[in-house]
């Protein structure tokens, strides 16, 4: 009866195809809840009342049984991208009724069938451990994120975009295909399983590489991100924020499964997760920085928080190597939590920046401004995925920092030197993408939200609808809720963890846990004294003569909206600095000599991405080849057989000197 | 809680120790020791002004910006005495703690539209993104020298570990120092008295607050030195001595402290703002040699 249950929603989503366009919401919100509701409840069975066994479901087709199963860290992840998948719908409602007169019925049909299938696809990867029904769900989610970005296809980047980011994903799913292959010419069956098997005998560092390259393109690790900045801004906001916060995710979900099969080499492995999540994590945020595209800048911080996810991957990895448990258990613990986290805030911050667009039709930093006074709730809520990604207490994204950071320094006493050394490395690159974060952060509110509009064609003129604030306070209040109560999230995926890489919980985690429930307590008396002093202010100024003035412009009183401090120009210093790294291309003719009456001039900046320039030129590179290639393409039958007949001989005198 | 106590003491002379120093070394008399707290006490009094470009941001930041050093003060310990709250990598909540801080008294300044503003937010938003690593290495290293990860363990550690953490202690201070200056926007980084508002970082990000708001602001930030001199006053402080001389070195290093910025202030020239980043990371690789220092002393036992 169960493995009927759990097949069901896959022939239901087919109706959404079928039902005419009033009732297609709320059809599409039913089969979703169905599916939520379906995989959530053996997800909380798995991680509270059966404590650690996995949930195993076996689906008969026509080509033989299929194995769903979901242990602890599947459950995991279900529950997070259910919760993601289903706020994005929430939001959806009201961020799709302005396309409602522009898109046919047909397009928006396909695009609430792709989202369903998205959300299905997901659940499928986290599901399925043999080789080849993975591949397929893997396939699955490209192909429907990639129809979910085409949403606005009329635009021809978005179409490019799209393009690429289904070819880049194809290259990933070869790269896991050739890891699988491996594995089954080995072992003879093409699983994660399997490969423990495999590891159990052979070099694991080659493999596990080959994995963490096809994962990580799609985690959108550097420098196999290159799609990702593209990507997010050219899709509908509810689906940046699905892909942002669970689809990229995926990928950490595929190294983590691998990792639990990894029998050795488990030192150096984690070093090289951890290098290259530093090295994500810092250019991730230092691009960040330089963005106009609100919804751009947000993608950039994608990548910065893959790599304090990676960080804390890696330095459990190193945990399980050393055999020292508290680390590992700080490592994953504090990575995974961040993926939980980052699910939140980020499709919290992606949803408001949708909202803005909504409202002020464009998402050039720029060009907005003053958004705060026509729309304070969604300032509010952006305030709060602000802070939240910073890392700043009492919220969400402190608690897996801190965890991290715990781990880091536990580290650097209780291995050799050489891992002291990469410890510090990694706590620099923390502290660093922590003080980054807060600078790119402070830019993108306060030029966004604060001071007055810039532009007069873009203002906003009234909040967005309850519907599409709804999602985002769902989101909110849980971040506080991680936040000032961190023991009921960490004290389950302990337990999962303890169970997932067989580790011996000893008593110093004791401790940790009591650090980690005094962060919470700090987190209400912080909020409490906030309150207490705002009381205290309000009370006072009650009873004095408050009078409003302009702002204070050093005595000259006629400024304008565009003398105000822009982005770029907050930007400038931390694009000076990283000037090698950034590549920022400035548009500017300087005054000539001949001019003496200079005419009127116009500065521009594009920040660039030297991988993406990278990547370009290799691509030209690939095309010149092909070009050459093109000429044996002559369009002549005759040749054509000529060919074949050549190939024919090849392979006649091959078999004949037994090379082949 | 014994460190807010001390450190509201602390506070109540500390600025009026330095604008003392300045004015004696300048050849004036100078104000009376409590002159800044007079100060404090007619902003309190003051009616406030408003800009009509302000929202509520500009309302809760000088709020937020007190609180969060209020509880950053409860997180310390004093030398012998524990606090409540101390845990394992605390000094990593309380970077976090400024850092929120910071970040409302930024978001603060820009909800004025001000490019003046703007442009002393950004300063302040780079400087303290570049000093944050500096914090962070010095923790690791005194982390590693003494093998415990909460401020109270590592700080009695410290003491008791006997010559080899002296290397570490001299660094300790002097990055300490350092960052207290940059974090308080004093003289190498900014100059507090200067006049012109394109030269200025911390006054020029309050030219909008007024009257309560502007004296949180001021309450926040004497609290905020006295917070740096309780970390330099932990480290300098044996836990061995009796009571009576550790509360009379206490305040002894705080004059001292006070003292050594008046005469820092009146003999040194603010740097060129170009000049800051470089002048900041220099910062984080004096306390990076520091690291390397103790990992070789502690490499050779370990061997």
């Amino acid at each position: 009866m169960e493995n009927i249950l759990i097949t069901l929603p896959v022939f239901l989503s087919f109706v959404i195809l079928f039902v005419p366009s009033k009732g297609r919401y709320y059809t599409t919100l039913f089969i979703s809840l169905g599916i939520v509701l379906i995989t959530s409840v053996p997800a909380v069975n798995v991680i509270f009342s059966k404590g650690v066994l996995p949930e195993i479901f076996h689906i008969a087709t026509g080509l033989g049984s299929v194995t769903l199963s979901i242990d602890g860290l599947s459950a995991f992840f279900i529950l997070v991208t259910n919760f993601t998948a289903i706020t994005g719908l929430l939001y959806s409602k009201g961020y799709l009724e302005p396309y409602r007169s522009l898109k046919s019925p047909a397009q928006l049909s396909i695009h609430n069938f792709s989202y369903t299938w998205l959300h299905l696809s997901m659940l499928g990867v986290l599901m399925l451990r043999d080789g080849i029904p993975f591949l397929i769900a893997w396939e699955l989610m490209a192909v429907s994120s990639f129809m979910l970005i085409l949403f606005e296809a009329e635009k021809r980047a978005t179409l490019k975009t799209a393009v690429n980011y289904l070819i880049q994903m194809h290259i990933g799913l070869v790269l896991l295909v050739i890891a699988f292959l491996l594995c089954e010419a080995d072992t003879g069956s093409m699983s994660f399983d399997a490969l423990k098997f495999y590891f159990s005998h052979h070099s694991n560092i080659g493999l596990f590489l080959l994995f963490f390259a096809g994962f990580a393109i799609k985690a959108g690790f550097i420098p196999f991100h290159t799609w990702l900045p593209e990507a997010h801004p050219a899709a509908p906001s509810h689906v940046s924020g699905v892909m942002s916060g669970v689809m990229i995710k995926m990928g950490i979900y595929g190294i983590v499964r691998v990792m639990t099969n990894v029998q050795s080499d488990l030192v150096t492995i984690g070093l090289i997760v951890l290098a290259v999540s530093a090295i994500s994590g810092i250019l991730g945020v230092m691009m960040a920085i330089v963005q106009h595209d609100l919804k751009k800048l947000l993608a950039y911080h994608s990548i910065e928080n893959i790599g304090i996810i990676g960080i804390g991957i890696g330095l459990g990895a190193i945990g399980l190597g050393i055999h020292n448990p508290l680390l590992a258990l700080l490592g994953f613990s504090g990575g995974l939590l961040h993926v939980l986290n980052h699910s939140l805030f980020k499709s919290l911050l992606f949803f408001s920046a949708g909202s803005v667009y909504q409202a002020c039709h464009t998402r050039n930093i720029e060009q907005l401004g003053g958004v705060i006074h026509k729309m304070p709730v969604t300032a509010g809520l952006f305030l709060t995925g602000s802070l939240a990604i910073c890392g700043l207490p009492p919220l969400n994204g402190f608690i897996s920092e801190i965890l991290i950071y715990l781990g880091l320094f536990q580290g650097l006493s209780t291995g050799t030197v050489y891992q002291s050394i990469y410890m510090l490395m990694a706590i620099i690159s923390l502290a660093l993408i922590g003080g980054l974060a807060i600078y790119c952060f402070t830019k993108a509110f306060g030029v966004v939200f604060l001071g007055v509009p810039r532009s007069e064609t873009h203002t906003a003129t009234s909040e967005v609808n309850t519907g599409m604030l709804f999602p985002q306070f769902l989101a909110g209040t849980l971040m506080f809720l991680i936040g000032m109560f961190p023991l009921l999230f960490l004290q389950p995926l302990a337990r999962i963890l303890v169970f997932l890489f067989q580790i011996n919980m000893d008593l110093s985690w004791i401790t940790i846990i009591r650090s980690i429930s005094l962060v919470g307590k700090m987190g209400f008396f912080l909020i409490g004294l906030t309150f207490l002093l705002f009381l205290t202010r309000y009370w006072v100024l009650k009873t004095r003569n408050i009078r409003q003035g302009p702002t204070w412009g050093c005595g000259y009183t006629t400024g304008t909206a565009r003398q105000q401090y822009t982005g770029t120009s907050f930007a400038d210093a931390v694009a000076g600095l990283a000037e090698p790294i950034l590549k920022t291309q400035k548009e500017d003719r300087p005054i000539s000599e001949e001019e003496i009456f200079p005419a009127e001039r116009s500065f521009a900046t594009h920040p660039a991405d030297v991988f993406r320039l990278g990547l370009n030129r290799l691509v030209d590179f690939l095309m010149l080849i092909l070009k050459k290639l093109a000429r044996l393409q002559t369009g002549n039958i005759q040749h054509y057989i000529l060919y074949a007949f050549i190939f024919m001989i090849l392979i006649f005198v091959l078999l004949y000197l037994k090379i082949l | 809680m014994i460190a807010l106590l001390l450190a509201i003491i602390t506070a109540l002379f500390f600025p009026g120790i330095i604008i003392r120093v300045k004015s004696l070394v300048s050849g004036r008399k100078g104000p009376g020791i409590f002159q800044p707290w007079k100060n404090i006490f007619v902003l309190l009094r003051k009616s406030s002004v408003f800009s009509t470009t302000t929202s509520f941001i500009f309302q809760i930041a000088p709020v937020i910006y007190l609180a969060s050093l209020v509880c950053a003060l409860i997180l310390l310990p004093v030398p012998g005495i524990p606090s409540r709250f101390g845990f394992g990598a605390d000094f990593v909540l309380l970077a976090y703690l400024l850092a929120l801080g910071k970040f409302f008294f930024i978001i603060g300044a820009l909800d004025t539209g001000s490019s003046f503003e703007g442009m002393g937010a950004n300063r302040e938003a780079l400087y303290s993104m570049l000093a944050e690593p500096a914090f962070f290495i010095l923790f690791g290293t005194l982390a590693l020298l003494t093998g415990h990860l909460s401020m109270q363990s590592i700080f009695e550690q410290f003491h008791l570990s006997g010559y080899n953490s002296m290397i570490g202690g001299i660094i300790a201070v002097y990055v300490l120092i350092q960052i207290a200056m940059i974090e308080n926007s004093r003289m190498p980084v900014d100059d507090p008295k200067t006049h012109l508002e394109l030269t200025m970082i911390h006054e020029v990000m309050i030219l909008d607050h007024s009257g309560f708001d502007l004296a949180l602001i001021q309450i926040g930030t004497n609290l905020k030195f006295a917070l740096y001199g309780i970390l330099i006053a932990n480290i300098l402080i044996p836990v061995t001595w009796a009571l009576p001389y550790r509360i009379a070195l206490f305040f002894g290093i705080q004059t001292a402290f006070a003292a050594s910025i008046g005469l820092m202030e009146s003999f040194r020239a603010r740097k060129k703002m170009m000049k800051n980043p470089q002048f900041i990371v220099t910062l984080s690789s004096i306390a990076l040699v520091g690291f390397i220092l103790s990992l070789l002393m502690m490499y050779q036992l370990i061997r």
